[in-house]
C-alpha cells in the first residue's frame, strides 16, 4: 500500500465540441469541466457541490473513464490511468466504482438481481457459479437485503432498495474508491438517511475513498470531511467542511450556504444574500472570473483576469481576486 | 431465441395459470397477432403440403384447357391445361420461400451492420452513407438490372430483394443501439467491468430484438410483393417454377376468358401479405412498450 | 376566514389491479392570505390532494370517493366541468414542478399570460397584452417588453417559473396552489423563486397552499403546516409550533432524518448516524387497518395495529392522529 492518494485529479479538462451547420463543422466548445484538480485519501470523502451544468457530474464520468478528458490526469493509487485505451483501463476498473443517481435507469430491467450485482464479480474473475451466488448473498446482506432478492427483478424493488443494490453491485470487487453521483438525491428523506448511513458504515468498514457528488449543501455536510465547490467548470473553494460552512471565503460558496433553506423557522428572519440572475451557459462562459456576473464584491479586475485556485490560509483553497494569500475570512465590502 | 421478457410473464411471477389460460390470455389480449397467427399456419401448411394435396403443377393437358373452377379441378385449369390447385399451392412455396428467407437474411445482416455502425462511430459514417446511396435506388429497378446480369433464378431474386431491404433494417438497430448506449445501465455495466461481446450479447442486443422481428414481418410482406412483381415482370423466378406473379402474368392474355387465373394467385398473394401484416402489427403493439402502454 | 374548506376528502384510483386510495380522508382549512405547507413524500397524496381540488384528476380512473371541497360558498366537487373552468386560472390557480411542461412551447410567453386573463376578465386583447408585460415586471422579468415575445425555450428555467406565476397570478387568484414549485431549479435560483412567492403575497394578498417534500421549504415560508402519511393527514399544526414540538412519530421521525445545514453535526471528527426511519411506506391498494404508520414508528402498540388514531386537537392548533403523543413528546423533549 503506497502513500499516493487513492484518487487523484490534476487540472482535468473536459470540453465538448459544439457542431452545428449543415456540415457539422465544430463551431465551440462547452467547457464542462476547465481545470480541475483534487486528491481523495483511503477512508475520506470529497464531496463535489455545484448546481446543474457546473461539471461536477462529467468530473465524475472522467475519472471513472466513462468518458475520455481533454486533458489533464488522473491518478488511481498513484498509477496513470489518463490515457488508458479501453482495453487497458479494464485492469483498473477493479478499484474504482460508481454508485448512480436513478435507481431506476442504472439496472438493466430485464436481469434479475443477482446477475447484475454478481456481474463485476464474473467480469474479473473473482468468482463464479454457486461461489458468486454466495457472494452476492452476503453483499445483500452486507447492504440490509434479503439474500433472496437474488433471483428477482430490479423493479420489484423501491427506490431505496434499488440503490442499495446498486451499492452492493459497488462493493462486490473491493474497489478503493466509490463515485457516488447524487446517491440519494431522487430518495424520500426517510430513505435517504437510511442510505447515507449505510455508506457511512461502509465507508468506515472498508476504507474507502468516496468521490461524493451532490447539489444538497446538507447532505454534503453530512457525509463529506472535505467540500469542493464548483462553479462553471472550475473549483472555486475546496477545504474542509467545518472551515467551509462556518467561514466560506469564496463569494459563491456563501450565497449557495445562504440561498439553502433551513428546516427551523425559528430562523427564518435570518437574511440571506441572494444572487441575482442565472447561471451563465457553459458554452459560453462569462470571462475572468466566471462568477463575476453575478457577485456582489466583484472589482473591474475580475472581469478580466481568472482568479487561480490558491491555499489561503491551511488547506483552504479559494479562487477569488478578493482573498489573497493570508486574507482574513472575514465577509467582503460590497462594490457599489 | 432470447426470451423477450413480457408483461404477461411478469403478471405471472406469483401464481401459474392454467395451460387453458396461458393458451386463452394472449390470444384475447391480442386479436391481431392470433388473426394472423392462424391464417398464416394455414397458408404454410398448404404450401408445405403442396405435393401430397394436388397434382403436378407442370402437367399439361391440352384436352382441359381454360377449365372454370369445378370439382375436379377446383381452381380451373390454365392455357395449357395446367391445374391452377396445384400451381397456387406450389406457388404459395415460393412466396413464402422468398418472403421468409428474405426476411432472416435482411434481419442478420442488418443485425449486424447496424450494432456495428451504433458501436463504432468511424465505420458508422461510411456504411450510413452507403446505407443512404442504396435506398436512393427504386428497388424493383436494382432487382431487374441484377437479374438482367446474371441467370434469373430463385436466388438471385432473393438476393435483389435484400440489398434494397438491408438499409431499413440497420437503421432500426443502429436507432435502438444508440439509444441504448447512452442509458445509465450501460454505464453502469462497464463501470462494473463489462466490456465486449458480453457487453453486447447481455445488454444491449435483447433490446434490439423487439424492433427486429416486427421490421422482419414488414420485409417479409414486402419481399412477397416484389417478388411477384418481378415474376410479374418476367425477370423473377424462371417460367418452371410456379409463382403467383408469374401464374398471374400469363393468365394476363386469356383474363376475360378464364379471370380465376388471375384472381385467385391474386386473393392468396393478398392474403398472405395481410396476414404477415397483421402478425407484424400485432407483434410491434405487443413488443414496442411505448405503444403497448399507450393502449 | 377559511376561504378553502376541504372536508373528509378522498380520491381513489380505479386500476387494473385494484383501488389505489391515493387520498383517503384529508380536512384542512386555508385562511384568506395564509401560506399553508402541505409537507409528506412521494405517494403520500399530497399532489393529488391539490388536483382534486382543482378537478385536474384523470376522469377515465379517477373518483372522489368522498368529502367536499368548498370555495367561496360553492361547492367544487359537484361544478360542472364548464363551471371549474371559470374558476381555474381565475379564482384557484396552480404552479407545478416543472415550469417547460407547463407552458405551451409553440406560443410566445405574452401570448400565454394574456390568453389567461383574456378568457377570464373579457378585456380587450391590448389591454390584455398590457396585463401581461405589467406581471412580467410584477415577477421580476427585466427588459419585460421584449420577453414578451419570447418562446418558452429561450428562457431559463427560473425564469419560466417566473412567467408561469405570472400566468397564475395574472387575474388576482384568491387561493395560488404551488405543487413543489422549486423542486427543479438550483438552490441560488429557488432562494429567488421562494422570495418572489412570499413577496407577491404580501403584496396581492393571495392564500398559497404550498405542497413540497423539503421540510427547509416549509420552514422558510409557510405559516401552518399540513403533515401527510399515507393518504392521510397525520398532522397539523402552526410551523414553528410543528417544528418545536412534533407530536406524531413520522414528523419527528423525518426532522431527525435529515441531514442538517445549520447544526455542527460532527462530534469529535466522527459523523453521527442519521435517525432513520425503518421500513417503506405501505401499499395504498389494500386498505389499512390502523395507524399506516405502525409498521415503521417506535412507539407502535398493539392497538396502533389495530385501531386508526382520530386527529385529537393538542392545543394551539396543534393536531395529531397518534396514541402515543405523549410518549413522543418526551422522546422529543
Amino acid at each position: 500500500m503506497s502513500d499516493a492518494p487513492s484518487l487523484e485529479v490534476r487540472n482535468l479538462v473536459k470540453h465538448f465540441p459544439i457542431h452545428s451547420g449543415l456540415l457539422q463543422r465544430r463551431t465551440g466548445a462547452v467547457k464542462a469541466v476547465d481545470g480541475v484538480s483534487f486528491a481523495i485519501r483511503r477512508g475520506e470523502t470529497l464531496g463535489l457541490v455545484g448546481e446543474s451544468g457546473c461539471g461536477k457530474s462529467t468530473v465524475g464520468k472522467t475519472v471513472l473513464k466513462l468518458i475520455e478528458p481533454t486533458s489533464g490526469q488522473i491518478l488511481l493509487d498513484g498509477e496513470d490511468v489518463t490515457h488508458l485505451s479501453p482495453g487497458r483501463m479494464w485492469h483498473h476498473r477493479r478499484r474504482i466504482q460508481t454508485v448512480f443517481q436513478d435507481p431506476y435507469s442504472s439496472m438493466n430491467p430485464r436481469l434479475k438481481v443477482g446477475t447484475i450485482v454478481g456481474e463485476p464479480l464474473e467480469n474479473f474473475g473473482i468468482a463464479s457459479g454457486r461461489d458468486k451466488d454466495e457472494r452476492v448473498a452476503k453483499l445483500l446482506e452486507r447492504v440490509g437485503m434479503r439474500p433472496d432478492a437474488m433471483n428477482r427483478f430490479t423493479h420489484e424493488f423501491s427506490g431505496g432498495q434499488r440503490q442499495r443494490l446498486g451499492i452492493a453491485k459497488a462493493l462486490a470487487v473491493n474497489p478503493d474508491v466509490i463515485v457516488a453521483d447524487e446517491p440519494v438525491s431522487a430518495l424520500d428523506v426517510s430513505v435517504q438517511a437510511q442510505v447515507l448511513n449505510l455508506l457511512i458504515d461502509l465507508q468506515d468498514e472498508y476504507k474507502l475513498a468516496y468521490l461524493f457528488i451532490s447539489h444538497d449543501l446538507a447532505v454534503m455536510r453530512h457525509i463529506s470531511h472535505r467540500i469542493a465547490v464548483m462553479y462553471l467548470g472550475r473549483i472555486v473553494e475546496l477545504t474542509d467542511k467545518r472551515t467551509l460552512f462556518s467561514m466560506p471565503m469564496h463569494p459563491y460558496t456563501e450565497a449557495l450556504l445562504s440561498a439553502a433553506p433551513v428546516p427551523d423557522p425559528s430562523k427564518k428572519k435570518a437574511r440571506r444574500i441572494i444572487v441575482q440572475g442565472d447561471v451563465p451557459s457553459p458554452a459560453k462562459p462569462p470571462p475572468g472570473c466566471h462568477f463575476h456576473t453575478r457577485c456582489p464584491y466583484a472589482l473591474p479586475k475580475c472581469k478580466v483576469e481568472v482568479p487561480p485556485l490558491i491555499e489561503v490560509a491551511q488547506g483552504h483553497h479559494v479562487a477569488c481576486l478578493r482573498r489573497p494569500v493570508g486574507a482574513s475570512p472575514e465577509p467582503l465590502t460590497p462594490t457599489a | 431465441m432470447v426470451a423477450v421478457p413480457s408483461d404477461a410473464a411478469l403478471d405471472a411471477t406469483n401464481d401459474t395459470p392454467s395451460l387453458a389460460q396461458r393458451i386463452w390470455t394472449p390470444i384475447r389480449r391480442n386479436p391481431t397477432i392470433f388473426a394472423g397467427a392462424v391464417l398464416l399456419t394455414i397458408l404454410v401448411s398448404l404450401a408445405v403440403f403442396a405435393p401430397w394435396l394436388s397434382v403436378d403443377p407442370l402437367k399439361q393437358n391440352t384436352i382441359n384447357r381454360l377449365r372454370p373452377p369445378s370439382e375436379k379441378f377446383w381452381f380451373g385449369t390454365d392455357q395449357f391445361g395446367r391445374d391452377n390447385f396445384a400451381r397456387t399451392l406450389h406457388g404459395a412455396r415460393v412466396s413464402l420461400v422468398v418472403g421468409i428467407t428474405v426476411a432472416a437474411i435482411s434481419a442478420v445482416l442488418g443485425l449486424a451492420l447496424g450494432i456495428l455502425c451504433g458501436y463504432f462511430r468511424r465505420l458508422d459514417a461510411v456504411v450510413m452513407r452507403v446505407m443512404d446511396g442504396i435506398m436512393a435506388i427504386p428497388s424493383i429497378l436494382l432487382a431487374i438490372a441484377l437479374i438482367t446480369l446474371t441467370r434469373p433464378g430463385l436466388f438471385i431474386v432473393v438476393v435483389a430483394i435484400v440489398i434494397p431491404e438491408v438499409p431499413r433494417v440497420v437503421r432500426v438497430v443502429r436507432a435502438v443501439v444508440l439509444s441504448i448506449r447512452a442509458q445509465p445501465y450501460i454505464e453502469s455495466a462497464i463501470a462494473g467491468g463489462t466490456r465486449g461481446l458480453k457487453l453486447m450479447v447481455r445488454h444491449i442486443l435483447p433490446n434490439t430484438l423487439a424492433p427486429l422481428i416486427v421490421q422482419a414481418t414488414y420485409i417479409c410482406a414486402a419481399a412477397m410483393l416484389i417478388e411477384a412483381g418481378l415474376s410479374f415482370l418476367g425477370a423473377g423466378v424462371p417460367l418452371e417454377i410456379p409463382s403467383w406473379g408469374n401464374i398471374i402474368a400469363q393468365g394476363r392474355s386469356f383474363f376475360l376468358r378464364a379471370p380465376w387465373c388471375i384472381f385467385i394467385p391474386g386473393a392468396f398473394l393478398a392474403l398472405t401479405v395481410l396476414a404477415v401484416n397483421l402478425l407484424g402489427d400485432g407483434l410491434r403493439d405487443r413488443l414496442d412498450p411505448r405503444l403497448a402502454r399507450r393502449m | 376566514m377559511s376561504i378553502l374548506t376541504v372536508r373528509d376528502l378522498a380520491t381513489h384510483f380505479h386500476t387494473r389491479d385494484g383501488i389505489i386510495r391515493a387520498v383517503d380522508g384529508v380536512s384542512f382549512d386555508l385562511a384568506a392570505g395564509e401560506t399553508l405547507g402541505i409537507v409528506g413524500e412521494s405517494g403520500c397524496g399530497k399532489s393529488v390532494t391539490a388536483l382534486t381540488i382543482m378537478r385536474l384528476i384523470p376522469p377515465e380512473t379517477a373518483r372522489i370517493a368522498r368529502g367536499s371541497v368548498e370555495f367561496e360558498g360553492r361547492e367544487l366537487t359537484r361544478l360542472s366541468e364548464e363551471q371549474m373552468r371559470e374558476i381555474r386560472g381565475k379564482s384557484i390557480s396552480m404552479i407545478f414542478q416543472e415550469p417547460m411542461t407547463s407552458l405551451n412551447p409553440v406560443l410566445t410567453v405574452g401570448t400565454q399570460i394574456a390568453e389567461n386573463v383574456w378568457r377570464h376578465t373579457g378585456v380587450s386583447k391590448q389591454q390584455a397584452r398590457e396585463r401581461a408585460q405589467a406581471m412580467l415586471d410584477l415577477v421580476g422579468i427585466a427588459d419585460s417588453r421584449r420577453r414578451l415575445d419570447e418562446y418558452p425555450h429561450q428562457l431559463s428555467g427560473g425564469m419560466r417559473q417566473r412567467v408561469m406565476i405570472a400566468i397564475a397570478l395574472s387575474c388576482d387568484p384568491r387561493v395560488l396552489i404551488a405543487d413543489e414549485p422549486t423542486t427543479a431549479l438550483d438552490v441560488t435560483i429557488q432562494a429567488q423563486i421562494l422570495d418572489l412567492m412570499l413577496e407577491l403575497k404580501e403584496k396581492l394578498g393571495t392564500a398559497i397552499i404550498m405542497i413540497t417534500h423539503d421540510l427547509g421549504v416549509v420552514a422558510e415560508t409557510t405559516q401552518r403546516v399540513v403533515v401527510m402519511y399515507a393518504g392521510r393527514k397525520v398532522e397539523e399544526a402552526p410551523v414553528e409550533e410543528l417544528f418545536a414540538r412534533p407530536l406524531h412519530p413520522y414528523t419527528h421521525g423525518l426532522m431527525r432524518a435529515i441531514p442538517r445545514l445549520d447544526a455542527d453535526a460532527e462530534t469529535a471528527g466522527r459523523r453521527p448516524r442519521l435517525k432513520e426511519i425503518p421500513g417503506m411506506v405501505p401499499r395504498l391498494d389494500r386498505p389499512i387497518a390502523g395507524c399506516p404508520f405502525a409498521p415503521r414508528c417506535d412507539f407502535a402498540t398493539e392497538r396502533c395495529r389495530v385501531e386508526a388514531p382520530p386527529l385529537e386537537d393538542h392545543g394551539k392548533g396543534h393536531l395529531a392522529a397518534c396514541w402515543e403523543t405523549a410518549r413522543v413528546q418526551a422522546v422529543a423533549a
